[in-house]
């Protein structure tokens, strides 16, 4: 099914049409106060923000043993503002930041009235999958949260390596009779799980629903107008199929990386133009953000917001939500074919693939490669004009950005990274081109 | 008049020598590589005949201009003798001349340069004493200052100034150059010159021609009052005023023109006196059996330190279960392995060669740009540089320290001869490789830049383990700085006798 034959199939016509008197061509920014969007949940009623806040990249400092710390001031200020302005939905882990991110959205939560807020957290149990200790992941989460339900629960990120890893991670260790248990508890008021993974893959898990083996509540799935037809396909299923699957379904979505990882809200300068031409008060990242926001099935939109600046920037995008047209979605289209031919590494700074064993920062690593491709600032060539300003801005700002021990270039190829990655990157292939690349640089054999 | 002229070109001098010796940029010495050239020491340890000959020339020409303005250490003793007695009336006051010290010292210099001691060389030369003090003091403290900008820098965006580490490189150099300093202070504080007439041995050296100079201060018998008062201020306490005698001892007389302005009646004058009675007291007006080059001499016992590598095993790095995400593993810094024979920069021929000609100026040192040369600690070479790989390897696109070296002891190399000079070899430490228990690794060989290490297979374990092709590899450190067990690595460098 193409994009825009379900989009015309699914309803998107009732929201466009609520909407439509203020879709002008010129699109002034919206007047009037904002209106946060709010999306019914058709399993339970549940009236979820369409911004969810993702607390996977929280600020953080070093503390007085220079270990690295959320900051949680920062965290409490953003959370008592996303509330205030109608975020409800809020997304974390036991694995986040470090093992870090549950205790300080407890914190920050725990001081507004539980009814006001959804919480939804994970069984991230990636490392000893026993079920003792995947018991013990799911306790320590209430107290992390200091709750006594979530209302969103999540088998964490499955997908690669289909029936078979699921099977080990979740079924022998009895985990799921063991969840739905707790579920009829009234412990976790919705089952779910986020995927990364193959179309085939995908499959398998719509099988489980369809059979009634395993209902799912709703699904996470990563989705932005990059991603929604040029994933790579072959490990990764493209978003327009996952989603089609789902809302043929009616199995609500949770969207994550809906900007991969900053990259669409900091494109290439030729890419940025084409969309301030169009909406020159709009940000670069609403555009990812209505893109998602578009399509009715979706029921919340995680943002990993890091500061208070994307978490105005999101509330200004939602709070006076403008879905896109047809053309606009066309227009993002063009913009992702664009987009495939830059030499960007798909890194989105998840951070799964840390701590590299040997040190290596990569997800520091791309992002520095990929901001000197975005921005321009990357030398092609040794003949090029600027060659050498450029040489050096790029060798002098990486080293600012990551510690020489931990650059590319001593990446030893041992490849225990790749497991972890869920956009599913070559990171050594990858390293090692962008290693060679420096060395060229430094060689002037560019 | 004069006075002015030496002062400002003894400024320039100076500032440019002791930029050259900060400088980290790789740009100076392009333009000011030449002011460590003119040394004259290194010239002599050079063999740079036109050097030599043409600072021998100058200083029977014009007396010892050199020690006023091309010697570093001279212009910064001037300073601090300047801060030390530009309030007094009567700072100085003549001295005799301290003949056993002077000539004492001058020939140890001498016998040390012969014998290959360069630790004593390296201690006394004028030139080596003053880049250790710069490389080792003054470098941090420009680093650091350098750094502090560059975090402002950082801020707006510029590239212009960049970061870089700074380390002790060696602590005993360190020391030696901290006592180099409070020696040089004190002497010259209060004492004017008084280092580079007794002690300095170009000083000494110098001084045998400067009495026979062309061009002289020449103090006219018939104006003078005996008023002292070009004595009273004279650095190189060298001109004694009696009752009716007045006497310059041209030996240690460095050209300063202080006396030439102090002086009321016109009594002293700057001017062609050549053949005319040397005034000083000087006994050693001989000048025969001059030995200007030191260069036999024998070295390096080679100190066959027996010590094996007896490096603790590092535990094969648990890929420990992954739990949460996000935090770097910690990565140990370096230590450097005993290596029984030091490795030496390419663009020197030989270990022995090298340590021969090299008079520890740091010069070299503070411009690595890879952060692989330091003084040595071992006492036989002490003070003088070796290459280690903890913070970097030698790059093969770098040449730095072949263009900035004033002695020769690194000649000056193209980059497409480096991989001319074996200047080491690797080893395979098979108890340190991650590669020993199936890990696949394989990073030496992948960055050896000659192809070096061939990679064969681990029996049983079902990857392969590196082993050197020992006639290919140049030892650049490259295997060594990027292996990744630590602290020790388990693929190291030896240095070679003999390089090419």
């Amino acid at each position: 099914m193409k994009r825009r034959e379900f989009i015309i199939i699914s309803g998107a016509a009732a929201i466009a049409a609520a909407c439509a008197p203020k879709k002008s061509p010129s699109s002034a920014p919206a007047e009037g106060p904002e209106q946060m969007v709010l999306r019914e949940n058709p399993v339970n009623g549940d009236k979820v923000s369409l911004l969810g806040f993702g607390c996977m990249r929280w600020p953080m400092i070093k503390d007085a043993d220079g270990k690295d710390v959320i900051d949680q001031e920062a965290v409490n200020e953003m959370v008592d503002y996303a509330i205030a302005h109608g975020v409800n939905y809020f997304d974390t882990s036991p694995a986040y930041l470090q093992g870090q991110s549950e205790k300080a959205a407890g914190e920050a939560l725990s001081r507004h009235p539980r009814e006001s807020y959804y919480i939804a957290t994970k069984l991230s149990n990636f490392g000893d999958r026993s079920p003792e200790a995947s018991i013990e992941m799911y306790r320590n989460s209430f107290r992390q949260l200091k709750t006594d339900y979530f209302d969103y629960y999540l088998l964490h990120s499955i997908g690669r390596g289909g029936k078979e890893a699921f099977n080990r991670r979740y079924v022998e260790n009895g985990m799921i009779p063991f969840l739905r248990a707790e579920k009829a508890a009234g412990r976790i008021r919705n089952l779910g799980f986020s995927f990364h993974g193959s179309q085939q893959e995908f499959d398998y898990f719509m099988q489980l629903h369809d059979s009634g083996e395993q209902v799912w509540d709703f699904c996470q799935i990563e989705m932005n107008y990059v991603d929604w037809t040029h994933a790579d396909g072959v490990r990764n299923a493209n978003a327009d199929y996952l989603y089609a699957e789902l809302d043929k379904r009616g199995i609500p979505i949770v969207i994550m990386e809906p900007l991969l990882g900053g990259r669409l809200a900091n494109v290439p300068a030729g890419i940025a133009r084409q969309m301030k031409e169009r909406e020159p008060d709009m940000s670069i990242a609403s555009w990812a953000f209505r893109f998602c926001g578009t399509f009715p099935r979706v029921l919340c939109t995680l943002s990993g917001m890091t500061s208070m600046d994307p978490l105005q920037d999101n509330i200004k995008t939602f709070g006076h939500f403008k879905p896109l047209t047809d053309e606009e979605l066309d227009f993002l289209e063009r913009m992702a074919t664009q987009m495939k031919e830059y030499p960007l590494v798909n890194c989105t700074d998840c951070k799964y693939c840390m701590p590299c064993p040997w040190g290596i920062d990569i997800p520091g690593t791309f992002q520095h490669y990929n901001r000197a491709i975005t921005e321009g600032t990357y030398a092609q060539s040794s003949q090029q004009k600027d060659y050498r300003k450029l040489k050096k801005a790029y060798l002098v700002s990486y080293d600012r950005a990551v510690a020489s021990v931990r650059q590319a270039d001593h990446c030893i190829g041992c490849g225990v990274c790749l497991s972890h990655c869920p956009q599913n990157i070559a990171i050594p292939d990858q390293l090692r081109r962008i290693a060679n690349y420096i060395n060229n640089l430094k060689q002037n054999t560019l | 008049m004069l006075k002015k002229i030496r002062i400002w070109a003894a400024l320039l001098f100076w500032l440019g020598i002791t930029l050259l010796l900060m400088d980290v940029s790789g740009v100076l010495h392009g333009y000011l590589g030449w002011m460590a050239k003119v040394q004259f020491l290194p010239a002599v340890l050079a063999l740079n005949v036109g050097v030599i000959v043409a600072l021998v020339l100058l200083t029977l020409i014009f007396g010892r201009v050199y020690c006023s303005v091309i010697c570093p250490l001279g212009v910064f003793q001037d300073g601090i003798s300047w801060l030390g007695t530009h309030r007094s009336k009567k700072p100085y006051q003549y001295k005799k001349e301290l003949k056993w010290l002077r000539y004492g010292v001058w020939v140890l210099f001498v016998i040390a340069l012969i014998a290959g001691v360069q630790v004593l060389v390296a201690l006394l030369a004028p030139y080596s004493a003053y880049g250790r003090m710069v490389q080792n003091l003054l470098q941090p403290l420009y680093l650091w200052g350098a750094n502090g900008i560059e975090a402002l820098a950082e801020r707006m965006g510029s590239y212009a100034i960049y970061p870089r580490e700074v380390w002790m490189r060696s602590l005993p150099t360190f020391l030696i150059a901290l006592g180099t300093l409070i020696v040089i202070v004190v002497l010259s504080f209060k004492g004017g010159r008084t280092y580079c007439n007794t002690i300095c041995p170009v000083g000494t050296t110098l001084s045998f021609f400067s009495r026979f100079a062309m061009f002289r201060p020449v103090i006219d018998a018939d104006k003078c009052k005996h008023c002292k008062a070009c004595e009273l201020h004279c650095k190189a306490q060298c001109i004694a005023i009696g009752k009716d005698s007045e006497k310059i001892d041209y030996s240690r007389c460095v050209d300063c023109f202080n006396c030439i302005d102090e002086c009321k009646f016109g009594a002293l004058q700057y001017r062609w006196a050549w053949g005319k009675a040397d005034s000083s007291p000087s006994a050693q007006n001989d000048i025969k059996g001059q030995n200007d080059s030191g260069r036999r001499a024998f070295m390096t016992g080679t100190a066959v330190a027996a010590g094996t590598l007896a490096l603790k095993g590092i535990e094969a790095k648990a890929q420990s279960l992954k739990k949460v995400d996000g935090g770097f593993a910690e990565v140990l810094p370096k230590e450097a392995p005993k290596r029984e024979v030091p490795i030496t920069p390419p663009g020197s021929a030989s270990v022995k060669d090298f340590y021969r000609h090299c008079t520890g100026c740091q010069l070299c040192v503070a411009q690595c740009p890879n952060n692989v040369l330091r003084p040595s600690t071992d006492l036989e070479r002490l003070m003088q540089p070796e290459m280690s790989f903890e913070k970097g390897f030698c790059r093969p696109e770098c040449t730095r320290c072949s263009e900035v070296c004033p002695t020769g002891a690194i000649c000056k190399i193209e980059k497409e001869e480096k991989t001319l000079y074996h200047i080491g070899t690797a080893h395979v430490n098979r108890s340190l490789c991650v590669a020993e228990d199936g890990t696949a690794c394989g990073k030496c060989a992948q960055m050896c830049p000659t192809g070096a290490i061939v990679m064969v297979d681990n029996e049983g374990m079902g990857n392969q383990i590196p082993t050197v092709n020992e006639e290919v590899c140049i030892g650049c450190g490259a295997c060594e700085f990027y292996c990744p067990a630590r602290p020790v690595s388990a693929i190291t460098v030896n240095g070679r006798n003999q390089h090419c």
